[in-house]
């Protein structure tokens, strides 16, 4: 396999006292679909935040496509093919679905819009997620799962090569959580690696290449899904010993 | 419509104002003009910060002062410098301190920057209270000449003129800002700052455009100032009124589009010019506060709020 699209070393982020990360060791191959789980407060949405750039990390670095993005702001990191989607979706409530979009198709992409039909990008992007005929509507119409659906596509929008997909799926219906996870297998599929963090483990199992855990800020297991959600002390770290 | 239609309807429509103006027959509509004008170049430039962005600026007052202060200094250093490249100089100097205060508040959200404005306002105040080249506390006067440099007229109307221009200006810049790419990472900062950067908006840079924008039109808006006062001190110049009407003529002609600011200033600038006239110049902050009750309560998103709907 080819160099990993994302590195990460030494990762370590406290608040004040509270160690949120320690140590982490990550790496990421291309193309691939990689589970990031966890009990809640274990450090997952910390994890993204460094990686993203919305926090700073204290030690160690990160790299993404061999470049080491220590100290780079999150919009550069957009920029160079890194993206996330919100845990709890945050849309731009006065624009609508298409001007969504527009915002990170101006402002994210290679050619910053230059060069782009950006009608027709939005257009698309929005099939994508089956929301085309609300192009025009608010966010603020729309349901939770098409909520989640325009922040993937958001995310998207930027044509990233990693996404980042933090809890995409929570507090969705069984049949919501299908749909968004064949979303992510047909991204995957054109060449988009995934890291999905999420707490429905069937959709964690049934999606991911690779599992990894953390638990308390550390990174407890990583490896083959089926052989890590066996492990006793990941099995200890959920349901207690 | 295209930029440049726009722009040619926009100098229509100015031409029919001044013309429309001078068929008053009286020298006196071109001093309420020039003021409601004047706010229309306010409210237009607060706008570009306050709506497109979201920041809440008090200090109006000091942007326009400054605008005013630098044409004092000019006015004192280099007599025959034409109005036009004073107010050019003013919007430099204005958007050069919306960029430095920018710079060190944009840190700050909301009601903390709303703040922040407020104390550069009270800081710019004292410095040009204590500096006498420009008459400190006592005040300046600048003698405004008589006749226009341009055309033959009063110099009133030279005055309104280039207010009018400005507007032209200030307007049509603000509506291509609307729909530019600049206007999309504007509103995105707006609603979800951390989104927008997450969507690759540079924050902080695009937040000291519009800052610098913001501050640079209201200072442009404030350098013929002394001019038509004539006498000009730091209590009037910088008077809390410019900020509380620049704020209130965006929230009720609405934010969201460049035709709040404008339809804000032209209402409540005419009433108030129409109240100070016919009843009383103190009445004019009530009219303010009296419509902002009313549009708080029936159009929260202003006139064009109301019609959208």
């Amino acid at each position: 396999m080819s160099d990993p699209i994302l590195t990460v070393s030494g990762l370590g982020k406290r608040f004040g006292g509270f160690v949120a990360l320690a140590d982490i060791e990550l790496q990421v191959e291309r193309g691939e679909r990689l589970g990031l789980i966890g009990p809640n407060g274990s450090g997952k949405s910390t994890l993204v935040n460094c990686l993203c750039g919305t926090l700073r990390n204290e030690t160690g670095k990160v790299a993404f496509d061999g470049r080491v993005l220590d100290g780079l702001p999150a919009y550069k990191r957009i920029r160079m093919g890194l993206a996330r989607s919100f845990q709890l979706p945050r849309p731009f409530a006065s624009l609508t679905l298409a001007e969504n979009l527009r915002v990170p198709i101006l402002y994210a992409t290679g050619g910053q819009g230059r060069g782009v039909d950006v009608e027709r990008r939005c257009g698309d992007l929005l099939q994508m997620v089956s929301l085309a005929e609300k192009a025009q509507k608010l966010p603020g119409d729309l349901t939770q799962i098409e909520m989640r659906k325009l922040e993937l596509a958001r995310a998207m929008a930027s044509d990233p090569r990693l996404l980042i997909a933090d809890e995409a799926m929570a507090g969705l219906s069984p049949g919501e959580v299908d749909d968004i996870l064949a979303l992510l297998i047909r991204l995957n599929e054109q060449g988009v690696t995934i890291i999905m963090i999420e707490h429905i483990m069937r959709a964690v199992l049934a999606f991911s290449q690779r599992l990894v855990v953390l638990v308390a800020g550390r990174k407890i297991a990583d490896g083959d899904p089926q052989d890590v959600v066996r492990q006793p002390d990941v099995v200890e770290a959920y349901l207690g010993s | 419509m295209r930029n440049w239609s726009f722009v040619s309807v926009l100098v229509l429509v100015a031409f029919a104002t001044f013309f429309g103006t001078k068929m008053v027959g009286n020298s006196y509509a071109f001093f309420a003009g020039y003021v409601v004008l004047q706010y229309v170049v306010l409210a237009t430039a607060w706008n570009i910060l306050g709506g497109y962005t979201g920041y809440v600026n008090f200090g109006t007052a000091a942007f326009f002062a400054l605008g005013a202060y630098s044409t004092v200094v000019l006015h004192k250093t280099l007599p025959e410098l034409p109005l036009p490249l004073m107010i050019a100089v003013g919007g430099v100097v204005s958007g050069a301190v919306g960029l430095g205060t920018g710079y060190l508040t944009l840190r700050l959200r909301g009601t903390f920057f709303s703040i922040a404005t407020l104390a550069m306002a009270v800081v710019m105040q004292t410095l040009i209270t204590n500096w006498s080249f420009v008459g400190g506390a006592r005040g300046v006067y600048v003698i405004r000449p008589d006749e226009s440099p341009i055309f033959d007229g009063d110099y009133i109307e030279y005055l309104f003129l280039l207010m009018l221009a400005l507007s032209v200006i200030a307007v049509a810049v603000a509506r291509a800002i609307e729909h530019s790419r600049l206007g999309y990472g504007f509103a995105a900062i707006r609603d979800d700052e951390l989104a927008a950067e997450a969507s690759g908006v540079p924050t902080l840079r695009l937040k000291l455009i519009a800052t610098a924008l913001s501050g640079g039109f209201m200072g442009m808006a404030g350098a013929p100032l002394p001019y038509y006062v004539t006498y000009l001190d730091p209590s009037s110049g910088f008077s809390l009124s410019y900020a509380v009407n620049t704020i209130a003529m965006p929230l009720i002609g609405g934010t969201s589009s460049w035709l709040g600011p404008v339809l804000g200033a032209v209402l409540l600038g005419t009433l108030q010019q129409a109240a100070t006239v016919t009843i009383s110049s103190a009445l004019s902050l009530l009219i303010v506060g009296v419509l902002l009750v009313v549009f708080v309560i029936v159009a929260p998103k202003g006139i064009i709020g109301w019609f959208r709907r």
